[in-house]
């Protein structure tokens, strides 16, 4: 399409190409550094020299490493468990789940893979490949420094799997519920013309603008106290909202709410108003036209917002920090406790691990869903 | 639509909205004007101590809070004080104190003017340094070979998808002590450098970090505008003898130009918040935010007391001024929207 005259010179290209392979080791390159990290001995680390840390000259030395074997295998499986997620498996989920399951088929083909892929990778292959390695002599000795043992200690020492639930348990409850509500809000106000749900859209933009911190200050002493005031209307089962994963997914919610019918909204209007008009004519009341014509049509923008609300679930920290104690701590302020009390380099490389757990499901969420990403930042802004 | 199935589809969003921001916000306007304090009482005590002869005694007047026979917590008492709170966050005697000795940049030693200043200067630097990067990312990656694009966009979502709090941790870790990247630097300046010792240097990784981690965004929303940039326009101005750069000040630019506005007024928003730096960075000690005075009040002291009414006054200050922050660039879009409908 371009014409002779658009096309860039080769200085201009070689410029831009560069640019561009800049930004991505900038983007990529923390992340990256913290995963390798969290594989090492504290002394390998945080050594100085960049080298030290990628081959682990100590964690070898403790006798944690990866031969020639080792890796040559790892990539071959990690090769093929990617490549699989992407071809095999969308093809069995098909097959044994009926096309009305297909959500629940995917939830729960995702978790079996994932499953099936620690039990191999972790379960399988260490031993395995520890007896050939004792076979094959020098090809078998450790060539890079490589260790499990912080996720280990963060994970079933310091038992992080209960923050794990407890954010799994919120960010469930946040997207299911901002869902809900905020689909039946997106399309009243897609489909209202009148003054009210401009002034409604217009009030959503100014809670939206309301920075966190705000709100907790006005929730904390409601919650503290909330069995006290609560009391003579539910007597003594008025509960104590304060630490209450439950109340944090009301509050998430209602902070999204705002967000959520913005967007919402303008996907609703890209569905043409002619499709529940015809079935209004054949006799739907409102709601049956939405839950016949329109939900059947509506997953895409749903699915969009719905990942939107999950960032906003899982990354929270201020609210989630200051509503929620010890026992019912999500991830992201449970790893605030490592650093609070990081007094040896072991602490600080178990907070990296804890980290990288953390960011893991990200990435995931990222490969499987860029496109619905790359959308939903662009459904608000490119119409206005 | 008719008003009445409009209400309803509306009422559940519009009622958690009421009690859980509107409710609040009401919430935190009455306590800022308000103190709850434990109810005390002055008690005397006698203690004595064996010793030889006569024993020793000593009388104390200790002040004890009163505990409530029912619940078994302290009582207390809720007063009106007025702008006590406000005045408490403000300091304002410190501040014409400063004034008057002509000591200006004392003002920047109390905690509120301190963070006021870093929100604003970074709520508004990191603006332009986002704009700017996005829309390089976006021109490079859309004269770019279709191959490449879809990993570069994977790659570029990282920053902006990843948590902030690891985020920041994740710069923290590469230049913390002896970090590869503070050793790298050391290498080049060929001095020794401790990036978390002095607010400055502080002060320029947070900078760093919300450009790495805003620009993604911006780059998403202009790679989309770029799409729909009239050819046409674009071909007859090569024609017309625009170079490069003109093409981009004149057709290009102009046509991003709704897109920039909405990525102008969301950054605003969300960078006036800024706040999990500061966790990430543990950086306290030197540079705070609006955000975080706040939520340092609301977190319990060593005593287990939250300062409520400071945090709430702290609060609605917060609250005034993104109020003001968004007034100019509201009001143009709202401008805009008028003369587009007439």
């Amino acid at each position: 399409m371009a014409s002779k005259a658009m096309r860039q010179s080769v200085g201009l290209r070689a410029l831009s190409n560069g640019f561009l392979a800049f930004w991505c080791l900038l983007a990529s390159f923390p992340i990256l550094w913290i995963t390798v990290m969290s594989f090492k001995a504290p002394r390998d680390a945080f050594a100085a020299s960049a080298w030290d840390v990628i081959t682990g000259p100590e964690t070898r030395a403790a006798g944690n490493g990866l031969s020639v074997l080792d890796i040559i295998v790892g990539i071959t499986v990690l090769y093929f468990t990617i490549r699989w997620a992407f071809g095999v498996l969308p093809g069995l989920v098909r097959q044994v789940f009926p096309s009305s399951l297909i959500v629940l088929g995917w939830l729960v083909g995702a978790a079996a893979y994932a499953i099936a892929f620690i039990i191999v990778f972790f379960g399988i292959l260490p031993p395995v490949l520890g007896v050939l390695n004792g076979l094959l002599g020098p090809l078998g000795e450790p060539i890079i420094g490589l260790t499990t043992i912080h996720y280990y200690s963060v994970w079933v020492e310091n038992a992080f799997f209960r923050n794990f639930l407890n954010s799994l348990l919120v960010t469930a409850g946040v997207v299911t519920i901002s869902l809900t509500v905020g689909t039946l809000a997106g399309y009243g106000l897609a489909r209202s013309g009148s003054n009210l749900a401009f002034w409604l859209l217009i009030i959503a933009l100014v809670f939206r603008a309301l920075p966190h911190s705000v709100l907790v200050a006005g929730y904390l002493p409601w919650f503290i106290n909330s069995a006290e005031i609560l009391r003579p209307l539910l007597g003594d089962i008025s509960p104590t909202l304060y630490g209450q994963p439950w109340a944090i997914i009301a509050v998430l919610v209602a902070i999204n709410q705002p967000f959520t019918i913005w967007m919402l909204r303008s996907f609703f209007q890209n569905i043409p108003s002619e499709l529940d008009e015809a079935a209004r004519v054949d006799g739907c009341s409102h709601f049956q036209a939405f839950r016949r014509v329109i939900m059947p049509v509506m997953w895409p923008g749903v699915i969009t917002t719905g990942l939107f609300s999950f960032l906003l679930g899982y990354n929270d920290f201020l609210v989630t920090s200051l509503l929620l104690d010890a026992q019912n701590q999500t991830m992201v302020p449970a790893i605030a406790g490592y650093f609070n009390r990081e007094t040896t380099t072991t602490d600080q490389v178990e907070a990296v691990a804890a980290a990288v757990s953390i960011i893991a499901p990200l990435f995931l969420l990222v490969m499987v869903f860029q496109r619905q990403i790359v959308s939903g930042l662009t459904a608000g802004a490119v119409k206005g | 639509m008719k008003s009445k199935t409009f209400f309803w589809f509306v009422a559940p969003s519009v009622l958690m909205m009421l009690v859980f921001i509107a409710a609040p916000l009401v919430s935190v306007l009455i306590q800022s004007f308000q103190v709850t304090q434990p109810v005390m009482q002055t008690v005397e005590t006698e203690t004595c101590t064996p010793g030889f002869l006569t024993q020793t005694c000593t009388t104390e007047i200790k002040t004890i809070p009163i505990i409530d026979e029912v619940t078994g917590k302290p009582q207390t008492t809720t007063e009106w004080v007025g702008f006590l709170s406000y005045q408490r966050v403000l300091q304002m005697d410190k501040v014409w104190a400063a004034i008057s000795a002509g000591q200006w940049g004392d003002i920047l030693q109390i905690d509120f003017w301190k963070a006021l200043r870093f929100t604003l200067t970074f709520t508004l630097l990191t603006l332009p340094l986002v704009l700017g990067v996005g829309l390089a990312i976006a021109l490079a990656v859309n004269s770019a070979v279709q191959s490449i694009r879809g990993p570069v966009i994977f790659i570029s979502l990282l920053p902006f998808i990843i948590t902030p709090v690891i985020g920041s941790l994740a710069i923290y870790w590469l230049f913390v002590g002896d970090g590869i990247l503070t050793v790298a630097l050391e290498n080049i300046l060929e001095r020794d450098i401790a990036m978390f010792a002095q607010a400055w240097t502080i002060e320029i990784l947070m900078y760093v970090f919300r450009v790495w981690n805003n620009a993604p965004f911006a780059f998403v929303i202009f790679y989309a505008g770029l799409q729909t940039v009239n050819m046409d326009t674009l071909e007859s101005a090569v024609i017309d003898g625009a170079s490069r750069l003109q093409r981009l000040r004149h057709v290009i630019i102009p046509h991003l130009m709704p897109l920039i506005i909405f990525i102008a007024i969301i950054h605003l928003m969300d960078v006036y918040r800024v706040f999990e730096e500061i966790v990430g960075f543990r950086s306290q000690a030197h540079v705070i935010s609006l955000q975080w005075l706040t939520y340092d009040f609301l977190v319990p002291d060593d005593a287990g007391n939250r300062a409520i009414s400071r945090a709430s006054a702290s609060a609605m200050l917060t609250m005034i001024g993104i109020v003001i922050l968004l007034i100019i660039p509201l009001r143009r879009t709202w401008r805009d929207h008028k003369g587009g409908a007439h």
